[in-house]
């Protein structure tokens, strides 16, 4: 675990600061990133001393910055990373791996990053729990929140998938619905948060924190390939954040002794054609997304204005990385081939990242020679209005044998 | 034309803790340097050497991010509410 006096570092002006809440720099608003000491965490850090902790995000507690014990914890990470023989075929690709992060307790990766928030928000004696999101994070928060005993409050887009609200309410959350995209929500609680000091914003006043829980995606996967990093990464971009802490997961897991730090990961990022900001900036040459309205079904990736996204743009590009896009179509196709190639059900964002990655195989930027590992976020049973008209039973018949054979017979000999 | 210029905490200490300050200008610009003469060292929090918005800063007005207006030439109107808010957040 790190002390708590470790404080937080400006990622852009270098300024220090202490263990509070506190998300950007007072001097030049740039984010904050928590200091570690990783002399003294590679000292205790091991194999072995990760392979003895729980099955969950806390086995990595060295390097993470809250106390794993007592922690808020619905046993969150450890997610099972599969091998995808027949979704590779489909693909023209050798060794495909997928990290099904839809086995989170509440269906995505956003468990990790808020066990870990509000297990440092009730270190640092907040009461009430909130969030700006696009779903995962306000079922995500409105769960841990409930297990925490904290009040909850949670902002989301008034067009959200109705699943996402249903599951969030249910924990006895406060859901508000904005009339407006996520990015004018989250702008709404930027406000909120500096006006309301004694809440714990998962993702603005906790943020640096916050983010931190990320990085076990990349301590997961090198764990499970037998502590050995892959070769090339596919990850979905909304805010940037998840991407950026991959990234760094792994250069920690080399900088603390647990792999060979020589070994460089391809980070490749997929992007829906409705909101790519990133992905734009990446063909543009551009340093800076430039911000987009979004639209695109896969909401848990609309994010004009990525607050990561010149991060995430960095870690591609010095990775030798891409970003693809993928359309609405491509989303729905993605899902449907992940589903029936590998019995995985993942939403939108899980579309994004199959369609992405069949295109960055075409494209040989992913490449059939590369032990490749494709990040699966959340699941699909959260947007199956996604699917609402386009998949149903296949027939309706009477309750009678003859009814079936006939019905066996339309099928064998389509008119 | 009087505008409505709304402080974030960190910049607080700049304007003796008041949450909303009202200046007198016709653009955005004109908005940041009232607020300047008044508040010294607020505008360079906000602006970096080059004349530009901060990146890590978001100027609204009247709701809508002045990056896709016209930057900090956007006209302003008497009673609109100007906000500056940190970019870095969510997601």
């Amino acid at each position: 675990m790190t002390s708590p006096t470790n404080g937080l570092r400006c990622r852009e002006c270098g300024r220090l600061f202490g263990p509070e809440a506190l998300y950007i720099c007072e001097w030049c608003f740039g984010p904050l990133e928590v200091v570690y000491d990783y002399d003294a965490v590679a000292s205790r850090v091991s194999r072995a001393r990760i392979a003895a902790g729980p099955p969950s995000i806390w086995r990595y507690a060295d390097l993470l910055p809250a106390d794993p014990v007592g922690a808020v914890d619905l046993g969150a990470g450890y997610t099972p990373l599969i091998r995808a023989d027949r979704l590779a075929a489909e693909l023209g690709l050798g060794e495909l791996w997928l990290k099904d992060d839809t086995r989170n307790p509440t269906g995505s990766f956003k468990d990790r990053v808020t066990s870990v928030a509000l297990t440092r928000a009730r270190a640092l004696g907040f009461k009430v729990a909130a969030c700006a999101s696009t779903g995962n994070l306000a079922n995500s928060v409105a769960a841990h929140a409930a297990r925490a005993g904290m009040e909850c409050y949670v902002f989301v887009p008034a067009d959200l998938e109705r699943t996402k609200i249903t599951t969030t309410a249910v924990f006895g959350a406060r859901v508000v619905a904005i009339d407006g995209v996520y990015d004018e929500v989250n702008r709404l609680c930027a406000e909120i948060a500096d006006e309301r000091d004694d809440w714990a914003f998962v993702n603005i006043n906790l943020r640096a924190y916050y983010a931190e829980g990320s990085k076990t995606l990349a301590f997961e996967i090198g764990e499970q390939l037998g502590w050995e990093l892959p070769d090339h990464v596919v990850v979905p971009i909304a805010s940037g954040s998840l991407l950026t802490k991959i990234d760094k997961g792994f250069g920690e897991l080399g900088r603390v002794g647990l792999v060979d730090a020589d070994r460089q990961v391809r980070i490749s990022g997929a992007q829906a054609a409705g909101c790519a900001p990133v992905a734009r900036a990446l063909a543009d040459g551009a340093e800076v997304p430039t911000p987009v309205r979004p639209d695109t079904i896969a909401k848990s990736l609309a994010i004009g204005s990525p607050a990561d996204g010149e991060a995430a743009l960095r870690a591609v590009r010095s990775s030798s990385g891409s970003i693809a896009a993928a359309t609405d179509a491509e989303i729905i196709e993605g899902i449907r081939l992940l589903a029936r190639t590998e019995g995985i059900f993942a939403e939108t964002a899980g579309g994004v990242t199959i369609a992405c990655l069949g295109k960055l195989a075409s494209d040989g930027v992913v490449r059939r020679d590369e032990r490749v590992v494709a990040c699966i976020t959340g699941t699909g049973l959260k947007t199956v209005e996604a699917f609402a008209d386009t998949l149903g039973a296949s027939a309706v018949i009477e309750p009678s044998f003859d009814a079936f054979t006939a019905l066996e017979e339309s099928w064998r000999n389509p008119r | 034309m009087s505008i409505v210029v709304r402080i974030p905490s960190q910049l607080r200490p700049l304007t003796g803790g008041k949450r909303e300050v009202v200046v007198a200008a016709s653009t955005v610009r004109e908005a940041l340097d009232d607020l300047e003469a008044h508040h010294p060292g607020l505008k360079a929090r906000i602006v970096d050497e080059t004349g530009q918005l901060r990146r890590f800063v978001n100027v609204f007005l009247a709701d809508r991010d002045v990056r896709f207006l016209d930057g900090l030439d956007t006209p302003v109107r008497d009673g609109q509410t100007l906000s500056v808010v940190p970019a870095i957040s969510g997601g």
